[in-house]
């Protein structure tokens, strides 16, 4: 009992922090900028859980920037040629990906080890190159001038005001952001610890076992994916609300490593560990803007000595008086 | 048309150099090296110094490339992906190690070299052709591509009948019953990954003498190093050579086929190999769940 009330504290001076504190600190101090970069973790944090996802049933998942550019690519084109409400099309694009996940998941799911991963690699190149080629993406000009979210109302009462209206366009996104996040991690920490959670860490041990012990190994692992690729499409399709712009080159095979070092460097066995790994590398990377030239040599200097000497991650880290 | 298959032959076999690098390295190390691009990018700006900038000959360029990279494989095995490996609890943590010595291979050579294109004086004048100009090749690229051939056949020849390539095989093949016969994995292990980077630093140098080198490639080649290491399957010697080769001949039809429908032959080739992948995933000659 004493541990559940333990973490509801934790998890409200977090919410706290990240809601009240943080937001406010920001404008008093003027920094508009920062709360940009912390709008970004967060998306970051949401597209790469669901990579974190495909790490728990054991994948290695290097594919998540298609998935992310898919979803931008369906609620750019839902918004500014169907003229379809922002809201209405962050649901779409999620459910989007996640049946193209199921339908690519189903082949490649049988992969393992380097070859999903280098599948999943590909299938990253496949999505630029395919964003590139057609007409309905305006091909490598991308698409454009994407409208701010507008406003939701229920009988007259405003549920989300017009972006467009807003006065503080950088602190709408910013808790439209921090929002996605918690309820993405709270989602994600409940599934772990849920039936299927279990479920999923015996895949990640012994496939083979837990399929002679009757668990279903196949449809578990296309849905841990398309929960998986629906995150992608939503964090997408708000980061391309948010840049207001959308082309093949935001989402490439840079950032799908990216994505997969966030939650290596978090630490592939907690849940948090893409949320603590995106804002060190993500703030980190932008920290070092100053030092100009040496930005890459000392970023990635740091990044090995990180894993030289935490090979499991930050939240591997055990502070002396905690055991 | 015979145009097209002497480039595609010319382009496989610098290739296939690259890619037995990276499937040596995967088959000893279980290690996806991401630094591959960046290593090659490294061999060719070592002989771009001794040959382009100090003048002495395309050899001994060549040389200095290969005992760079032997001495970085090395180090990096030792002093890198040994403890990393041994502290982590999953395998796939030397993938963050891979990619971070990646960002910081291109950083080095960011910093060293700048962003400009290098070139070096042509190592041979002059252009063969036979029956009339349908096949056309400048004598620096016939150089470069049997050096590459003799490359890969010494390669071969030291892997198949000397001892350590020996110990490598069995390396690769049961890892715990070669330690059980006295080999030892650390001693090879760190052997196989710098002779992995010698390969990648010695085609970066034959690069240099027919395209030049710039900085920012290391990424893109890197990428097409794993796909031939998957056409042909992870870690197999042979599959290295074979996906070399194919990726080579569907570049150069690709190129020349393709070109009127548009920028869609790297689309065409990675949407053909995830299908490949799916129906046969450990590629030509793979061991399944390598």
């Amino acid at each position: 009992m004493a541990k559940n009330i333990k973490i509801a504290a934790g998890a409200g001076v977090f919410l706290f922090m990240i809601l009240a504190v943080v937001p406010w600190l920001l404008i008093k101090t003027g920094r508009g900028d920062l709360m940009s970069v912390l709008t970004s973790v967060a998306l970051l944090s949401v597209i790469s859980s669901g990579v974190w996802l495909t790490f728990f049933i054991g994948r290695i998942n290097i594919g998540q920037g298609a998935y992310a550019l898919m979803g931008g690519y369906v609620s750019a084109i839902l918004v500014v040629k169907y003229g379809v409400l922002f809201w209405w099309t962050l649901p779409l694009a999620g459910l989007f990906c996640a049946a193209a996940s199921v339908l690519i998941g189903l082949p490649i799911l049988r992969l393992r080890g380097v070859y999903f991963a280098m599948v999943t690699l590909t299938l990253t190149e496949v999505a630029r190159l395919l964003a590139q080629a057609l007409s309905i993406t305006n091909g490598p000009r991308g698409i454009t001038n994407i409208p701010p979210p507008g406003g939701v109302e229920f009988f007259g009462l405003t549920l989300i005001p017009d972006f467009a209206e807003l006065e503080n366009l950088r602190l709408g996104f910013y808790y439209l952001a921090v929002v996605l996040m918690i309820l993405c991690f709270a989602a994600m920490w409940r599934l772990v610890n849920s039936r299927l959670g279990f479920l999923c860490r015996s895949l990640q041990q012994n496939e083979e076992l837990a399929s002679s012990i009757g668990v279903n190994i196949g449809y578990l692992r296309v849905l841990a994916y398309a929960i998986s690729s629906f995150l992608g499409g939503v964090g997408g399709a708000v980061f391309a609300a948010i840049v207001q712009s959308i082309y093949p080159a935001t989402f490439q095979i840079q950032e799908s490593v990216n994505f997969m070092l966030y939650c290596f460097l978090g630490g592939l066995s907690y849940v948090f560990g893409p949320m603590l790994g995106t804002l060190v590398l993500y703030m980190g990377w932008d920290l070092l803007f100053k030092t100009g030239a040496y930005q890459l040599l000392i970023f990635s200097s740091t990044l090995i000595v990180l894993i030289l000497f935490l090979p499991n991650g930050l939240l591997s880290l055990r502070l002396p008086w905690r055991k | 048309m015979e145009q097209i298959v002497v480039n595609g032959l010319y382009l496989g076999a610098q290739y296939a150099l690259i890619a037995l690098g990276l499937t040596l390295i995967f088959a000893l190390m279980n290690v996806l090296n991401f630094a591959h691009g960046q290593m090659y990018v490294l061999g060719g700006y070592m002989t771009y110094l001794v040959y382009g900038k100090l003048g002495m000959p395309f050899a001994l360029g060549l040389a200095v490339s290969a005992l760079t990279l032997l001495a970085v494989g090395a180090v990096v095995e030792k002093f890198l992906f040994r403890p990393v490996l041994r502290k982590s609890a999953r395998d796939e943590s030397s993938m963050l190690l891979a990619a971070g010595l990646a960002f910081f291979f291109d950083s080095i050579i960011l910093l060293l070299f700048g962003q400009k294109q290098h070139g070096v004086p042509k190592i041979i004048e002059g252009v063969q052709n036979w029956g009339d100009f349908t096949v056309v090749i400048p004598n620096d690229k016939i150089v470069v591509g049997v050096c590459t051939v003799l490359m890969i056949a010494a390669f071969i020849i030291f892997m198949q009948y000397t001892k350590p390539g020996r110990a490598m095989r069995a390396l690769a093949q049961d890892r715990t019953a070669a330690q059980l016969m006295g080999v030892s994995a650390d001693r090879y292990g760190m052997l196989g990954f710098a002779l992995g980077a010698m390969l990648a630093g010695l085609a970066g140098g034959l690069l240099v003498a027919t395209t030049g080198v710039s900085s920012g490639i290391g990424g893109s080649i890197s990428i097409k190093a794993f796909l031939m290491v998957m056409i042909g399957g992870a870690g197999v010697v042979p599959g290295a050579i074979a996906g070399g080769f194919i990726l080579g001949m569907m570049e150069s039809f690709g190129l020349s086929y393709l070109r009127a429908y548009g920028d869609i032959t790297y689309l065409v080739i990675f949407a053909s190999l995830m299908v490949f992948l799916s129906i046969r995933p450990h590629g030509l000659m793979g061991k399944p769940w390598g």
